[in-house]
């Protein structure tokens, strides 16, 4: 049993999908659905265990073996942010898709946890393959999912908004396909461990310079690197908020990884810092993602839209850590990864409560909440403050990389603009805190109680998290430095 | 034999790749946009298959003891029955958004939808999840 | 008690007493009082079984965490932070009995969340002090900033916030982009953030660059008040005295200026800025600073504006102490961290008392007040003329040390700016005592008040004057230990080998 692990992986929650179509009942599927998380949760923890253990694990789907049958490629890197996809999923799933703001009806709620499982498993297989192509059908079984959710949200601009995403991540999604297909035609493999082996003969080639340019312009659509962030502010504004939960928390961080994963081990570092100049261009559109976003940030009077840009600038954090192609910075990135995950996943968890009892998510008419939902809005200044990276929050953690990174590299430019950016969020951060604690409450609201306990202890565990991961950190950057030292090292 | 007339198939992979993303770009319609993908999508999988062609090669079967039969690489052929699906299900996916749309909006141009989102931001704010207003449709008369 | 558990025990009390205090609440002030004051005997009796080992030349220390490799949160206690530890904890017990009278006198509200927020604030002003590597100090710096952010919008009021903002703003502007991007550089460049005699980065960097770093700790340590960052200082004072007095004279300015002198001696190491000339600058912003905010002080006629201006000038005296980079000169900083502190503190406490007895916060209405409130007024004297650095009080050695410091290292001018602000500091202090006393008392109509029948007369709560007092005596105790105090002291700039 143990050793079909990384199948089973992505197998149960898509089997788990269609079984819920079954079930029907909503009461009957939420159960099901949180065993099938909590279940898939404890199988990324054996592998994650075993790789630290024993080394990667390599898996050969059907019995085939690589380069011509799919592999299954269990990592360090990839098995943290399996643990992480599992971990974020089996939070948010108990706190109940659906009870905050979506237009779905109550005897639909099924579907949606239908299509929430699909996009687990698609998450899980894009980080698990060891196949270029299988990354790609992963990506839109992700993707197709991921559009269904955001059209779930409450009122009309969600929908408009899933067929911008829809439009959008399609588009990347062709193009990482022609990627793929024109690295196929130079080495005639589609095997990451074989790709990365055969490419270095035909690397000079244009045609793998137009595969790199297509697969990387791809990748930052799912990404949303600056400018191709387009789609993710009306995306995380108007689904469900705790759609939005996890798609912040996990969507851009897979697409993350594949990124790792084509820079570092298909293409391999030299080449593309040193021939090709990737770091020329990624960290200048870093930095514009980090201001612009935080800049976009302060001005929006929607929480949602706000933390959305918010998320754009955290994006902008990440991809700065893997242009510095060391292993401060590639750890700083992945370690923010996570971090970020449980930051932001945390946040709009908070949102979520809110709305659930305020059915408003302006900042206007959080006016004075912190008296009436003291617990909800304590969870949301500590995840504030882990934002702007104060010290014993991760957010510390992941800055403390990343400046290092930059000062490493005498880029001290740069690491003054890392921290430039991070008093911007206390800005945005500032704004919200202000309106809740500061204000008196709205004339005439009706009286508001604290979220239901079903709510508030998904949204602490993830709260939480911020500050134990930020004072315990083995798990986290430890483990995030071992996946750099990997992935750095070119070792596929 | 390489040079422009040697390779006009890839010729037109990119001329139906550019018509797709420009259909996408320039047309207003949604639905039209959908197709615009499609045809964009369409010379993808038309790429692929470009692959997988050998010159004089025959079909991918081996007939019982034949030696150095050269084949058409069967791989591609079936990468791209993968991708026609998810093409298939984008496309679903993408019209039922148009048709939820339609019904929202009560139109399918890109252009007036953007303008009653405009004015309707004006009139009370970007409330993305309070109570449904009056000219959002009650998600109870959606029809299933 | 071992000196290691007393660390810790130290830094836990407080926060103890803060969970005492938020749990019994509005229900029962006295008790809740009580705890204050239990909480605050303790952790002084605590901070001093660490004494006699510091006194004897051990540094003991405590490990809490390992955060990330190379980001320990551990304690170790050296001369200077002992100092710093037992001006903190030591004012806090005098400063909490003056609380109690205030904010009581005053009719205050949100007491609950007052004491408990001075605990919180103690407790990391504590880390700070043990502090034994810059990360330490960074994470118990920032937790400072923040615990103490409620006491200064305590009133509730539209200038309490925008107070609370900007104290806020230059706080977290300064620690992040300027103190948190040396340290990260510093981590890098010498490979550790522990402290050590001499510093740790000899060798490691030059030019420029430690120009640059120098600068980036200097403006980084905002509490240190240091021009153009020092505007949080004055916009705090809208904050209730006590929390001006024991936060805004002792723990919070002292933990900026300890930190840059931390910084200074076991992280650059005197030697190193003695030799490249590095720190000259930063004299010379020190000075301007002392001179400028004594001439603003002298033009303020809210006392406690005038004092808070004070303030300024009196830490840069400890940044200028620290910059000279000559032993007497860090020590003469040393030194003053607890003269200021102690008279700082009974200057606050008069304005207090005036403010909660006479009902009066501008100097122009002092007049003859001095003569009805005659203890709380000599008080003031003996703060005044420690802070201007006159014999028999305290201030006068650390001017003294000071000065020697500056001949020590040739810097004329120095001593000239330090002599100028002495001047400058009888200019705006001495009024409030001689008006006190010498001129005759204006008679304003007197609204009628709640103080119904006692409508002419101040009546200050007993526990509004006895701190004063009692501080006032401190002044003079630190007189006659001057040199305990500086041979305490000392070992932090024992060369080695000469």
């Amino acid at each position: 049993m143990t050793e079909h692990l990384p199948a089973l992986q992505v197998v149960v929650p898509m089997l788990a999908a269609p079984v819920c179509v079954l079930l029907r009942r909503t009461q009957a599927v939420k159960v099901f659905a949180v065993l099938v998380a909590w279940s898939t949760l404890a199988i990324a923890g054996t592998l994650l265990a075993t790789v630290l253990d024993s080394g990667t694990i390599s898996y050969k789907m059907g019995g085939w073996a690589a380069p011509a049958g799919i592999e299954y490629r269990v990592t360090i890197a990839n098995a943290y942010i399996l643990v992480l996809v599992t971990s974020v999923a089996s939070v948010v799933l108990p706190f109940g898709l659906g009870s905050a703001g979506s237009s779905v009806p109550q005897d639909r709620k099924y579907l949606l946890f239908a299509a929430f499982l699909l996009c687990i498993s698609g998450l899980l297989g894009i980080t698990i393959t060891g196949d270029a192509f299988n990354v790609f059908v992963f990506l839109e079984v992700t993707s197709l999912s991921s559009y269904a959710l955001v059209s779930m949200g409450h009122g009309r601009r969600a929908l408009m908004a899933a067929y911008s995403y829809l439009i959008l991540g399609t588009i990347g999604g062709t193009f990482i396909l022609l990627g793929v297909g024109l690295m196929y035609q130079m080495t005639g493999t589609l095997n990451v461990v074989d790709l990365s082996e055969r490419l270095p003969e035909v690397m000079a080639s244009r045609t793998m310079i137009v595969a790199f340019g297509f697969m990387m312009v791809g990748l930052f659509i799912k990404l949303a690197v600056f400018p191709l962030h387009q789609w993710l502010p009306n995306a995380y504004t108007y689904a469900p908020s705790t759609v939005s939960a996890f798609l912040a928390a996990t969507a851009t961080k897979v697409s993350y990884y594949v990124l790792a994963r084509v820079v570092f081990t298909i293409f391999g570092a030299a080449y593309v810092f040193g021939e090709l100049g990737l770091d020329r261009i990624l960290i200048p559109l870093s930095l514009a993602a980090m201001f612009g976003g935080s800049v976009a940030a302060i001005y929006q009077t929607n929480v949602k839209r706000l933390l959305a840009y918010s998320s754009i600038a955290q994006i902008g954090y990440m991809t700065l850590g893997l242009s510095f192609n060391s292993l401060d910075g590639l750890t700083g990135g992945l370690v923010h990864l996570f971090n970020h995950a449980m930051m932001k996943g945390g946040l709009f968890l908070v949102v979520a409560c809110v709305t659930y009892r305020l059915n408003s998510s302006m900042v206007d008419d959080w006016r004075g909440l912190g008296r009436r939902m003291p617990i909800t809005m304590a969870a949301f200044v500590v995840g504030g403050l882990s934002l702007i990276g104060v010290p014993t929050t991760v957010g510390f953690v992941s800055k403390w990389y990343l400046v290092s990174a930059a000062v490493q590299q005498d880029k001290l430019v740069v690491a003054g603009a890392i921290l430039l950016s991070s008093l911007l969020a206390v800005v945005y951060v500032w704004k919200i805190i202000e309106t809740v604690y500061f204000k008196a409450p709205p004339e005439g609201g009706d009286p508001v109680a604290e979220a239901p306990m079903s709510m508030l202890i998904p949204t602490w565990i993830l709260i939480g998290a911020t500050i134990y991961f930020g004072l315990h950190t083995a798990l986290t950057a430890g483990v995030a430095s071992k996946a750099a030292a990997l992935l750095l090292s070119g070792v596929p | 034999m390489t040079g422009l007339l040697g390779l006009w198939h890839y010729w037109m992979i990119i001329a139906l790749m550019m018509v797709g993303l420009y259909i996408v770009i320039a047309r207003d319609n949604l639905v039209k946009k959908i197709m615009g993908l499609n045809i964009f999508q369409t010379s993808v999988i038309l790429f692929y298959v470009a692959l997988a062609k050998v010159e004089g090669g025959t079909a991918p079967i081996i007939p019982e003891g034949a030696e150095h039969v050269v084949y058409s690489n069967p791989l591609p052929h079936v990468l791209m029955l993968t991708a026609i699906v998810v093409g298939v299900a984008t496309t679903a996916l993408g019209l039922a958004l148009c048709v939820r749309i339609q019904e929202a909006y009560g139109s399918n141009e890109e252009d007036e939808i953007v303008r009653m989102d405009v004015e309707g931001l004006a009139r009370r704010g970007d409330r993305a999840e309070s109570a449904p207003h009056a000219d959002d449709v009650p998600p109870e008369e959606v029809p299933a | 008690m071992t000196p290691e558990f007393a660390i810790g025990l130290s830094v836990l009390l407080p926060v103890v007493g803060m969970l005492g205090v938020l749990l019994i609440g509005e229900r029962n002030p006295d008790a809740r009082e009580g705890v204050t004051l239990v909480t605050t005997v303790l952790t002084l009796g605590t901070v001093l079984q660490i004494l006699p080992g510091v006194q004897a030349g051990e540094q003991p220390g405590l490990e809490v965490l390992e955060v990330l490799p190379g980001l320990v949160l551990a304690f170790e206690v050296e001369p200077l932070g002992m100092l710093f530890a037992l001006v903190a904890s030591g004012l806090w017990v005098v400063t909490s009995l003056y609380a109690i009278g205030y904010m009581r006198g005053h009719h205050e509200i949100n007491q609950t969340r007052f004491f408990a927020c001075f605990a919180a604030a103690i407790s990391a002003a504590l880390g700070i002090a043990y502090a034994r590597n810059l990360f330490t100090l960074f994470v118990f710096y920032e937790i400072l900033t923040f615990s103490t952010f409620p006491l200064v919008t305590h009133a509730g009021t539209e200038k309490a916030k925008k107070a609370g903002r900007t104290y806020l703003g230059i706080l977290v502007f300064t620690s992040v982009v300027f103190l948190m991007f040396g340290i990260v550089w510093t981590a890098n460049v010498a490979g550790t953030l522990e402290f050590a005699k001499g510093g740790i980065l000899a060798g490691k960097i030059s030019g420029w660059r430690l120009y640059v770093l120098l600068g980036l700790f200097a403006f980084g340590t905002g509490k240190a008040a240091l021009m153009p960052f020092h505007r949080w200082l004055p916009a705090a004072m809208v904050a209730p005295t006590p929390v001006s007095a024991l936060l805004h004279a002792v723990a919070v300015v002292k933990a900026g200026v300890f930190t840059v002198l931390k910084v200074v001696v076991y992280v650059f190491g005197i030697d190193l800025l003695a030799d490249t000339g590095a720190s000259q600058w930063l004299m010379a912003v020190a000075a301007f600073t002392i001179l400028s905010s004594s001439l603003v002080a002298l033009t303020k006629d809210n006392l406690k504006a005038r004092l808070a201006y004070s303030t300024i000038g009196q830490l840069s005296y400890i940044v200028l102490g620290a910059a000279m980079a000559t032993s007497a000169g860090v020590l003469g900083g040393g030194m003053h961290i607890a003269m200021h502190a102690v008279g700082k503190i009974t200057l606050f406490f008069v304005a207090g008392a005036i403010m909660v007895g006479a009902h009066k916060s501008e100097i122009s209405t002092m007049d003859g007040l001095g003569r009805r409130m005659p203890w709380t007024y000599s008080a003031y004297l003996i703060g005044s003329l420690s802070i201007i650095g006159l014999p028999p009080l305290g201030g006068s050695w650390s001017k003294w040390t000071l000065l020697m410091g500056a001949a020590e290292g040739e810097h004329w001018i120095y001593m000239v700016v330090l002599l100028i602000s002495s001047l400058l500091a009888i200019g705006y202090l001495m009024p409030v005592f001689v008006r006190g006393f010498f001129l005759p008392e204006k008679h304003d109509d007197h609204h009628d008040d709640h103080h119904g029948d006692h409508h002419a007369e101040p009546h200050e709560p007993l526990l509004c004057v006895l701190p004063p007092v009692l501080t006032a005596v401190g002044c003079v105790l630190l007189f006659v230990y001057a040199e305990n105090l500086y041979d305490m002291l000392a070992p932090i700039v024992a060369v080695k080998g000469g």
